[in-house]
């Protein structure tokens, strides 16, 4: 794919954020806890798939591709995610504690970028934010209810929470091309949301009667190709079908 | 829609403003023939409803373009029809259905070329159904947005199960009268 103008980056970033992230929620799929959860995580496993489809089909329509190509023909080191999304699946705890921190961080987000002077990143924004008011009704409610549910589920959610600590850091990280695209109004700057989403997620952990470890490491390189080894196995089965046959359609 | 008094005592309908804005838009259209057929295209997953019900449908435009045929080796003018829908949520699987259907009906119809368009701003809400939506949802044992009573029994005392439902667009309730499940459809 060459050289990427500032926009389709952007955009190629949010896309491969949201695949990646309901290819995980995806595989709860026959393996939730009860019914009525899996129902849940299929539901806002969909809704991120389909943020992922307008944000590559944006990409294809920039860059003369499209988003099956996009999705099932780029290796690894061409994924643009965050770590944190290809962390795999772990138990329900971690599933809730990441799709939280995620939710929280996405409604400022997201809230920002709705204004964006670019339209369809705004367009996307719109639709997404109506999705993401009630994915954090949910994570947060079960944030509470894990924390003060047995011990069993306290401990879980402690122990998800330091995992998930590892790789929150990477969702406020700017680099040169958000920088740029900010510097336009065209997203938002992650960094200056940092304050906010900690504002956000720390009383509600406290509620809960877990605690976050007290440094947040500085870990990254999602945006830069640049991946923990969880990414290969997770795209090797999701691209498994397209590679093998390319082009193969219902 | 929703029914609300006035000062003088009586009811009337309230329809949000962008449905209203909506049936203005169909009404003041060249094309209701077009709309007319596209009544006949439901969501497969709420098969009373219509796209237009549901808000799905948002415009019907034709222009002529022209194009030359191989048989006759002429120059003719095609009528172009461009039909432009919005997702209800982002990862509906419903869409290319309803676009494959939109298609498949008016070509049937014998209405020239066909172009499927989605759109995404403004982003859908439920103010966009119809009232006529309301009623068949309702009769069909889904509670209408916002509206908290079992469409079974009329009962006001219900309790949420889940938010989310077996498809994107409705949640879980209970009634606690009559004891039966049912799904309302989400407000968005």
């Amino acid at each position: 794919m060459g050289e990427m103008d500032d926009l389709s980056c952007l955009a190629l970033r949010l896309g491969d954020d949201a695949l990646i992230h309901s290819h995980r929620l995806a595989e709860w799929c026959g393996c939730a806890p009860t019914l009525e959860e899996e129902l849940a995580l299929a539901n806002v496993a969909l809704d991120f798939l389909g943020r992922a489809r307008f944000c590559l089909q944006l990409v294809g329509r920039r860059l003369d591709s499209d988003e099956d190509r996009l999705a099932y023909h780029r290796d690894a080191r061409e994924y643009t995610n965050l770590l944190l999304m290809e962390q795999p699946r772990g138990d329900f705890a971690y599933a809730m504690v990441r799709q939280f921190v995620m939710d929280e961080f996405e409604a400022l987000y997201f809230g920002q970028l709705a204004a964006s002077q670019d339209p369809d990143l705004a367009a996307i924004a719109a639709k997404s934010n109506k999705e993401i008011a009630y994915h954090l009704r949910r994570s947060r409610d079960w944030i509470e209810r894990l924390g003060l549910g047995t011990t069993e589920s306290r401990d879980r959610l402690q122990v998800a929470l330091i995992d998930v600590w590892d790789h929150v850091a990477e969702l406020f990280a700017m680099d040169e091309v958000e920088t740029r695209l900010a510097g336009a109004s065209i997203v938002p700057d992650r960094s200056a949301l940092r304050d906010e989403w900690l504002a956000a997620v720390l009383p509600r952990f406290e509620a809960a009667t877990v605690e976050p470890p007290a440094q947040m490491p500085a870990i990254s390189g999602g945006r830069r190709g640049v991946h923990t080894e969880h990414l290969e196995r997770l795209l090797s089965q999701m691209q498994s079908l397209q590679r093998a046959y390319p082009g193969l359609a219902w | 829609m929703s029914v609300h008094p006035t000062d003088r005592g009586e009811l009337i309908e309230v329809v949000p403003l962008a449905r209203a804005q909506m049936e203005q838009r169909r009404a003041n259209s060249d094309h209701g023939s077009i709309y007319a057929l596209l009544d006949g295209v439901c969501d497969p997953e709420l098969p009373i409803l219509s796209i237009w019900d549901l808000g799905i449908l948002q415009d019907v435009r034709v222009h002529r373009e022209d194009a030359w045929t191989v048989q006759d080796d002429a120059q003719v003018s095609l009528e172009v029809v461009t039909v432009t829908i919005t997702p209800t949520y982002s990862g509906c699987p419903a869409v290319e259905h309803i676009a494959r259907e939109i298609k498949a009906t008016l070509e049937s119809a014998g209405v020239g070329q066909v172009v499927v368009e989605t759109r995404l701003d403004p982003a859908w809400t439920t103010d966009w159904l119809s009232g006529a939506a309301q009623q068949k949802l309702r009769a069909y044992g889904v509670a209408p947005p916002e509206e908290r009573a079992c469409p079974i029994c009329g009962s006001l005392r219900v309790s949420l199960i889940s938010e989310f439902a077996a498809t994107a667009c409705k949640s879980l309730l209970r009634c606690d009268d009559c004891l039966e499940p049912f799904e309302q459809f989400k407000a968005l």
